[in-house]
């Protein structure tokens, strides 16, 4: 093909730009969908996020958060020493978008579930200032005064399922969840029953510690309080996941 | 005819031009690279062909390039708590990490000291020196990664929120062996809401009778009424807080008989009212899933804790 063809043809010219800056992409990101390892291999244990910290999420995302906070630990001695094990991308296998980031004006969040107590993150969700003194972190205290929105929890986790997370519609899906999660957790999983189980997870665990009212705080916290806990680390021989890069 | 698209310098045909023409004489040389950056250029390309063969690169099929790069490091292995050397693994950043560890672990000084703490009681290590410098360094990183966010920097806490751990104050005890007990598995505050079951004004006696424990409030009609509901089956405030106010460690209860203040910030307040109305209004709610010390067994290692017990304990004068 002439060089004068091409650049005298404004559509083929496109065509053919598209193919060549295409081709890093492909070569980069295609092959992590067949090789089995990228995902690690850790039993079943990280499951998709519950209705209620689902919608937690989507208010992390809304406020931006990622804007200052990564939720990825690498795997350098610094960050094994103060934020703990380094993420594993089967951690973030249910996330989409995942949250990963690499801006870091506040510290990494991959870990701070259960790390602080539910009233530690509603005060400094509130009022960061008043329990870090040196924060820069903006005030969100909106969240303690607004009801959560929980009316369209079943469109939510059925757009992730069509993505392939298990949240499970039908009763061939909730079995298999049985079998992969277990019952409790299948129950948390299943759309048919999202809004019951948003609104028992909420009373069971009260996060806000305000029992009279269901806020976006509630949300929030369930959904920080369960981040990077679901993998147990002591399972694991130390070295068991170098075995996957 | 001079052809203008030349400099003064270059003869005609010297430079070839790369054969378009715009606009009628517009023309563009095609000039050599300079060698300097072609060779630069040569160097990267034989560049990226070592660094395939050196380190991870390329998918193939389901598996990719490893690379000829390797590295050793060592492992415990849980099952038998033997040390594992894993040899020429591929090297990849997670092995990498490993065996930075590891050599971090077998540091000599480090290893000496860990091994040493590891093996004294916390008032073994009190008593050296040597050993309470080693715990000061470490104990610092430790307290600041995972304690300051809720207690402060230096251990101050915040009044209502946080107990404050450089006083000799302790809700649940502060002998090195209950912080080592409070750290590993955490606490959980509670006290009943007396809101329901007392009336507004019995709550009121109650906050005057308490206020008198630590002389804040002088005896007066309303403290004998007071007394006696806290004394008595009515209020029973004695059963965790104790005949004589000082609070049990076992139940995490407060001491009422002196000026610290945990929860309500009565320090803070000017007139006497203004202190009862804060006991009264804390009183009415309790504590009920407000007050949480996390566990932190799955996030530090049993070392680990104990030395932040010893700073921890350090850090409040070390007096019980």
């Amino acid at each position: 093909m002439r060089h004068e063809q091409i650049e005298t043809n404004s559509g083929l010219m496109l065509l053919l730009i598209l193919v060549v800056i295409s081709i890093g992409g492909l070569v980069e990101i295609v092959p992590l969908f067949y090789i089995n390892e990228t995902v690690e291999d850790v039993k079943g244990a990280v499951r998709p996020y519950t209705p209620l910290e689902l919608r937690g999420r989507d208010i992390y995302i809304r406020e931006g958060c990622y804007l200052c906070h990564s939720q990825q630990i690498r795997p350098f001695r610094d960050e094994w020493l103060r934020y703990g094990h380094y993420s594993l991308a089967a951690e973030s296998q249910y996330d989409h978008p995942f949250q990963w980031g690499s801006k870091r004006t506040g510290p990494d969040l991959a870990r701070v579930g259960n790390k602080y107590s539910n009233q530690w993150q509603v005060q400094h969700l509130n009022a960061p200032r008043s329990v870090v003194p040196q924060s820069i972190m903006p005030n969100y205290p909106w969240l303690l005064q607004t009801d959560l929105d929980y009316s369209d929890i079943v469109g939510r986790m059925r757009a992730l399922r069509w993505t392939g997370v298990p949240y499970s519609v039908t009763q061939a899906e909730y079995d298999a969840n049985v079998k992969i999660f277990g019952k409790a957790t299948a129950d948390l999983l299943d759309i048919n029953q999202a809004q019951d189980t948003l609104l028992k997870q909420a009373r069971d665990r009260e996060f806000d510690s305000n029992p009279v009212r269901l806020t976006e705080m509630d949300a929030l916290v369930a959904y920080l309080q369960v981040l990077g806990t679901m993998v147990d680390f002591t399972q694991y021989d130390e070295g068991y996941f170098t075995k996957f890069r | 005819m001079s052809d203008n698209t030349l400099n003064a310098k270059q003869k005609p045909g010297a430079v070839q031009t790369t054969g378009h023409s715009w606009d009628g004489d517009l023309q563009e040389y095609t000039n050599p690279l300079p060698r300097w950056w072609l060779w630069c250029f040569y160097g990267t390309v034989v560049f990226s062909i070592l660094y395939w063969f050196v380190y991870p690169s390329w998918p193939m099929g389901k598996g990719w390039l490893k690379g000829y790069g390797t590295v050793d490091y060592t492992i415990t292995d849980k099952a038998t708590g033997k040390q594992l050397e894993k040899k020429d693994q591929p090297w990849n950043t997670r092995a990498l990490l490993q065996e930075e560890l590891g050599q971090a672990a077998n540091d000599p000084k480090r290893k000496e000291m860990l091994a040493k703490v590891q093996a004294a009681t916390p008032e073994q290590i009190v008593q050296n020196p040597q050993m309470m410098e080693f715990v000061r360094s470490v104990g610092k990183g430790l307290f600041g990664d995972n304690c300051a966010a809720c207690h402060g920097q230096g251990g101050q806490g915040v009044v209502g929120l946080y107990p404050n751990l450089t006083d000799n104050d302790w809700l649940w005890g502060g002998s090195t062996a209950r912080i080592q007990e409070t750290l590993t598995l955490g606490r959980k505050g509670f006290m009943p809401a007396f809101g329901t079951v007392l009336k507004p004004d019995q709550l009121d006696d109650v906050a005057e009778y308490v206020l008198t424990l630590s002389n804040e409030a002088k005896p007066s009609e309303a403290v004998e009424r007071g007394k006696a509901l806290f004394q008595g089956q009515a209020g029973g405030c004695y059963a965790c807080h104790g005949a004589d106010g000082k609070g049990l460690a076992a139940l995490g209860s407060a001491n009422l008989t002196d000026k610290i203040w945990t929860i309500v910030d009565v320090s803070a307040q000017k007139t006497l009212q203004d202190k009862k109305t804060q006991i009264t209004n804390f009183v009415a709610v309790g504590v009920n899933n407000t007050r949480v010390m996390p566990a932190w067994q799955n996030r530090l290692t049993p070392t680990d804790i104990k030395l932040l017990a010893v700073y921890v304990h350090q850090l409040s004068g070390a007096k019980q």
